[in-house]
């Protein structure tokens, strides 16, 4: 696939983005839901400016519209079981 | 958006969208489903995908098999891979009266058909080998339940309800409900005003607040259940795992991410839905008790969601005494995603041809008038 990719951890593809917004998936939490993006082990660091940015593009949005309420969830990074009994 | 509808469904969860997708079916083509956010955005969107069937209480087991029938055939009905994994459930018990409560479950759950066995310490490793079985004393096994994906069993339901002409308003919250003599007549919305045939209240742990518009008092309380999932590792458990010792859950999805999570008996009810340290030592802890071999898979995300939770653990389901086009369909105590397809055809058949079946009048708003006799294993 020669296509570019917006979320490399669970490997979402800029099309399958703008399409699932045109069939109404059409803020961030909805297309986190819907398409993976931003749920692998990075957490969204990589990909949700670029969501953010492609949903402001397609919706006529700003960015910081598009911006609000976005859930951030603990860790932040992936942290073993073990460490997490241990601590 | 629309003025009127013969339905109007408040909540666009499970339930929601399982009652939708019924009632189109029975050709009731003009629903409306009203979502304060958006589909899954609740309690479906954040539970952990489990479908027991194995409960104390005559009505959850009843409920919840006539629903894994209908999770066996719904990938191929709805045409979407709801990523049902149909590997058992596996519940152990770490005391001898813990096992003495299996036992009896086992034998009601017999009696009603449902082949659920006990087994030793030995027989449970068997099942999920990765079990230190010196820790518990006791296990139960039931192959015919499982897990699947919330997010798709939603997607699956509403895709076809809206092909039958169901329309989901998302971001359209409810604020008024009102009531002229024994009738909703209006359903008042941050976005318009809507006037109802019947309403339906789907709105899990909110449903309290929006039966109080209408001047109904339900014994619901919202609880936080915290939940955790990992990173992706090749598939090597198909069966769900729970405890009746700490109401631990844990399970492995399509995807290969180990989800789970465990009550805390000093959660109060409330809205908070924050996540804990607590929730993660205490999950890690009793995971690792249970699956030592765990200890090295990393937590990707943790959150946490509501419980709609009733006096008896068990929901509420069916019209409301003193107002005739209101429905109940709320009260799930944790247990909403595993009997869903089943509550949605109980109450689909009442609303088109006005029947009550047995289990929608035992489990009605009514029965809290009277002593309470409730399920005992409210877990995952």
């Amino acid at each position: 696939m020669d296509e570019p990719i917006v979320c490399r951890c669970e490997e979402v593809t800029v099309s399958e983005v703008k399409r699932a917004i045109v069939e109404g998936y059409d803020t961030l939490e909805e297309l986190k839901r819907h398409l993976r993006v931003g749920m692998g082990p990075c957490q969204g660091r990589t990909c949700l400016p670029l969501l953010a940015w492609i949903l402001a593009q397609e919706t006529g949005k700003s960015l910081k519209e598009v911006m609000v309420e976005v859930s951030v969830r603990p860790p932040l990074i992936p942290v073993p079981f073990e460490l997490w009994r241990e601590g | 958006m629309k003025r009127s509808a013969d339905v109007v469904i408040i909540g666009a969860g499970v339930t929601g969208a399982a009652l939708a997708y019924e009632l189109a079916r029975r050709g009731i083509h003009d629903v409306m489903i009203l979502e304060r956010r958006f589909p899954c955005a609740g309690a479906t969107g954040r539970c952990g995908g489990g479908i027991r069937q194995q409960f104390t209480t005559p009505h959850n087991i009843r409920l919840a098999m006539e629903s894994v029938k209908r999770y066996e055939v719904l990938s191929e009905e709805l045409g979407v891979d709801i990523e049902f994994i149909q590997g058992g459930y596996l519940i152990l018990a770490e005391t001898r009266e813990e096992t003495e409560a299996l036992c009896k479950a086992v034998a009601l759950q017999n009696d009603l058909g449902l082949p659920s066995t006990l087994l030793t310490p030995e027989e449970a490793k068997r099942v999920f080998p990765l079990l230190d079985e010196t820790v518990i004393v006791g296990a139960t096994y039931c192959p015919t339940d499982g897990h699947a994906n919330p997010f798709r069993v939603v997607k699956g339901y509403l895709h076809r309800a809206r092909e039958h002409g169901v329309s989901v308003e998302k971001f359209t919250q409810v604020i008024g409900l009102e009531v002229k003599g024994e009738r909703i007549v209006e359903v008042r919305t941050s976005r318009g005003n809507i006037s109802p045939g019947v309403v339906v209240n789907a709105a899990g742990a909110w449903s309290r607040e929006v039966a109080r518009m209408a001047g109904v008092e339900l014994p619901n309380e919202p609880v936080r259940h915290e939940i955790a999932i990992t990173e992706p590792v090749k598939f090597f458990m198909e069966v769900m795992v729970i405890s009746i010792h700490n109401g631990i859950y844990f399970s492995q999805t399509k995807e290969g991410q180990i989800i789970g999570g465990i009550g805390d008996p000093e959660e109060r009810p409330g809205y908070n839905i924050t996540s804990s340290l607590k929730f993660l030592r205490n999950f890690a802890r009793e995971l690792l008790r249970y699956a030592p071999a765990l200890g090295q898979l990393s937590v990707l995300r943790q959150w946490a969601g509501l419980y709609d939770v009733t006096p008896d653990a068990q929901p509420v389901l069916g019209p409301t005494p003193g107002l005739e086009n209101f429905i109940q369909a709320n009260g799930y105590s944790g247990h909403g995603f595993m009997i869903a397809p089943a509550v949605a055809r109980h109450l689909a058949d009442h609303i088109e041809k006005g029947v009550r079946s047995e289990i929608l009048d035992k489990l009605s708003l009514e029965r809290f008038k009277e002593e309470i006799r409730g399920e005992a294993f409210v877990v995952g």
